[in-house]
């Protein structure tokens, strides 16, 4: 070996290191071991060590989400990487910027179905943004370096690299990040001129106006929040955040109505079926959000902002498209706002103002508390309770992070949580990956060593990835996991209750395990509320609590998550509470809808 | 997307990529995975220097699916450049396929009458068969198939359709979707 020569697997430490990375998440296996081996032998990186590779995934997400970096993965080859798929999987849909190393079989067995051989670009090629194989220790660096710039620019997802085991062991040259560049992949960050002027006069001229945004807005980095508040309170409109998009707008503003969607608030939902002009930034108008297409939002000019020239006209056809990075665009949108010296429309504002007042006053979100000391504990108010509790950190120290498992546990978190600032939320949106929240907490904490990170699941889901708590035990962690335990899979209990005749097919979580003494054999802390009035004690002393903690909540099993938009319903049909009759109400073709 | 009653087009498009390997399995992906339909697809490289190939694809949809499809194509990280030659205008598509005939005396005869009035070109020829290589546009070759059909037609090989617009402007020139 050359002087300037170095292996290729201490070629891959290198460039992560170049490229800023300083923790990876992994577990190894046969076909990583060269790496494993370099990493032994440095101190730049930390590795945390998994214990399944979809973990080390979502943790990668929890810490991208968190820290606005690309979150690194290193997995073996065969079972390392299809482990790996679903978590990839949940980063493309969510679009979360992951970089995820696979070992491979050498380049010779390559396609012989070799021991632990699988097809890796092959498998990961319709869930990662790219992905490659590299078959050249000269071509190493130069991969990665591209692998994290496409990870990371326009709508940012996850790119896998694919490195034979004999790659590795290869002795080649170093390049550095700043000779490479990537061959055509330039994604548009600045909005048309033109698109923007008309954009800006549309909203100038509304009478019935609302923001929709999402989580491109919290993608484009914290400026982007900021920008967009301004906006949002220049002109005096109403702001809805999508679940990937909360915290974009500070929840405690009065401008706030909320998420929107088929969990989201009555005001929110309403505003966007009766608005003039719909203003969408970073956001693309996914299922959940639109309901019935035929009949979202029919009297509207609407503006899409979206880095993803493919999510414009994709479900709903817009009137103004804008492809461009949210920053920027919210930014050239404030400029033109006050350069032309537009002002809203006061009456209308006024009138649209008092309207969505009507609707808040339903207060879709209310729920029923019993606060005898004995009585069954609500889910809805364990989390309200908990965002209480947490709220004068989140306030005070911004360092208060929550992740959530799917279902709805998730739902009423995010109905009930207040973000007032971004990357604090962390939630598999697109997907619906359960299992997601324990890892990306565990993800979170590790870029956030001092913070307060809580994990508010479901015993459902929290069963999916629960072996991470000997990771969590391992780095001492003091990730916090809220179960708002049930005994059913919620969600599924819900709409089996609401659209299948009440037939509980197989949702019933039979045989739990003791989940304080499930703590203890992991060497976390373990707490447990059954009654109202047990509550507020176990918050205090989970928060108090400087490890990993299980907070078993046993909650009232026959809540259902509203209010709630039928599949196939549009937004008017929304359903605010038990009594609103749904079964008669769906239609069949709505049935189809998941 | 729910039913809809637009009308369904057809769109020849034009993919310039990165000659990387996957790169096919990416794009034939993409349609398979979201459900378009490709009528046909040919690729080959174009400029060595560069890595640079080109796809030539046909697809049917309504003018969302194929504004999606252009959209969802240039999305690819390894595609450089995506044009939609039947929106830029008139275009020379062209295909090329060779046909195998094999019979008696008298069909070949006939087969041979056919192919000059189609000029098509026999590049081979046994006692028993002829080869027939014919370049033209889709439908005057599914019309000389036809023809051919009666007369102990037993193998198709064709090209998928190439294009390129009329005109003195090259596929830089030309506006692309990303543009």
């Amino acid at each position: 070996m050359s002087e300037t020569q170095m292996t290729g697997a201490e070629i891959v430490l290198k460039a992560l290191v170049d490229q800023g990375v300083d923790v990876v998440f992994g577990y190894p296996g046969g076909a990583v071991l060269p790496i494993y081996d370099a990493l032994h032998q440095q101190n730049h990186l930390r590795h945390v060590l998994v214990r399944h590779e979809q973990g080390a995934v979502h943790a990668a997400e929890g810490y991208a989400r968190s820290t606005g970096k690309v979150g690194v993965v290193l997995v073996t080859s065969g079972p390392g990487a299809t482990n790996a798929v679903t978590g990839l999987t949940d980063a493309l849909m969510d679009s979360i910027p992951i970089v995820c190393l696979t070992g491979q079989v050498p380049t010779h067995l390559i396609g012989n179905d070799a021991f632990q051989e699988c097809d890796t670009t092959g498998i990961t090629r319709p869930c990662t943004k790219h992905n490659y194989l590299v078959k050249d220790v000269n071509h190493v660096a130069r991969t990665l370096h591209e692998a994290f710039y496409v990870a990371r620019s326009g709508r940012p997802g996850p790119v896998v690299v694919d490195l034979p085991k004999d790659i590795q062991f290869a002795a080649g040259e170093y390049t550095p990040p700043e000779a490479v560049t990537h061959k055509t992949y330039r994604p548009k960050l600045s909005g048309d001129a033109e698109a923007l002027e008309a954009a800006v006069e549309a909203m100038a001229n509304a009478k019935r106006p609302i923001f929709y945004t999402g989580g491109g807005i919290i993608n484009a980095g914290p400026e982007a929040s900021d920008l967009l508040t301004e906006l949002v309170r220049e002109t005096g409109y109403p702001c809805t955040n999508t679940l990937m998009g909360l915290g974009a707008f500070p929840a405690s503003d009065p401008q706030f109505l909320g998420m929107l969607g088929m969990h989201g608030t009555y005001e929110a939902n309403l505003a966007m079926y009766h608005c003039d002009v719909m203003i969408n930034i970073g956001a693309r108008f996914d299922d959940r959000v639109t309901g019935k297409l035929s009949e979202f939002s029919p009297n509207s000019t609407k503006i899409h902002v979206d880095i993803d020239p493919s999510s414009i006209n994709k479900n709903v056809r817009v009137d103004i498209p804008i492809v461009g990075d949210a920053r920027t665009v919210v930014k050239r949108m404030l400029e033109i706002w006050r350069a032309r010296r537009y002002k809203p429309d006061a009456a209308a504002l006024r009138a649209w103002w008092n309207q969505i007042q009507v609707w808040r006053d339903r207060r879709s979100l209310s729920f029923h508390q019993d606060m005898d000391a004995g009585a069954i504990i609500k889910p809805q108010h364990a989390i309200k309770r908990l965002a209480q509790m947490t709220a004068e950190r989140a306030q005070t120290r911004n360092d208060v992070f929550i992740t959530t498992e799917v279902g709805q546990h998730q739902m009423w978190a995010a109905q009930h949580i207040p973000f007032d600032r971004p990357n604090r939320w962390m939630t598999s949106g697109g997907l619906g990956t359960m299992g997601y929240g324990f890892p990306a907490a565990i993800g979170v904490q590790m870029g956030h060593p001092d913070a307060l990170v809580i994990d508010v699941a479901g015993e459902a889901s929290f069963m999916m990835n629960l072996q991470e708590l000997s990771t969590a035990a391992q780095y001492r962690l003091p990730v916090k996991v809220f179960i708002t335990n049930n005994h059913w899979m919620g969600m599924v209990r819900q709409w089996q209750e609401l659209l299948h005749g009440e037939r509980y097919s197989e949702s019933y979580m039979d045989s739990l395990p003791d989940f304080v003494k499930l703590a203890g054999a992991f060497g976390a802390v373990g707490l447990r509320a059954t009654k109202v009035g047990e509550l507020d004690d176990v918050i205090a002393e989970m928060i108090a609590t400087d490890r990993t903690v299980i907070a078993d909540i046993h909650v009232d099993q026959n809540e259902n998550c509203f209010p709630m938009i039928p599949g196939g319903k549009a937004h008017y049909e929304i359903l605010l509470g038990p009594g609103d009759g749904l079964q008669e109400a769906t239609p069949e073709d709505g049935m189809v809808l998941v | 997307m729910p039913p809809t009653q637009e009308p369904i087009e057809r769109h020849t498009i034009a993919v310039l990529v990165d000659n990387e390997p996957g790169v096919l399995a990416r794009v034939i992906g993409l349609f398979a995975g979201r459900g378009y339909n490709i009528e046909s697809l040919t690729v080959a490289e174009v400029d060595a220097r560069s890595q640079r190939s080109r796809i030539t694809l046909v697809t049917r949809g309504t003018r969302m699916i194929v504004e999606q499809i252009k959209a969802q194509l240039d999305r690819l990280v390894p595609v450089d450049r995506v044009t939609d030659l039947t929106d830029e205008g008139p275009c020379v598509e062209r295909e090329l396929a060779l046909l195998k005939v094999r019979g008696g005396r008298e069909d070949l005869v006939q087969t041979l009458r056919i192919s000059d009035f189609f000029g098509a070109r026999m590049v081979d020829s046994s006692n028993e068969s002829f080869v027939f290589e014919i370049t033209g546009e889709t439908a005057q070759i599914d019309a000389f198939i036809h023809m051919l059909e009666p007369y102990g037609l037993c193998e198709v090989s064709r090209t998928g359709v190439l294009a390129v617009a009329k005109g003195p402007l090259g596929i830089g020139d030309l506006q692309a979707v990303s543009e």
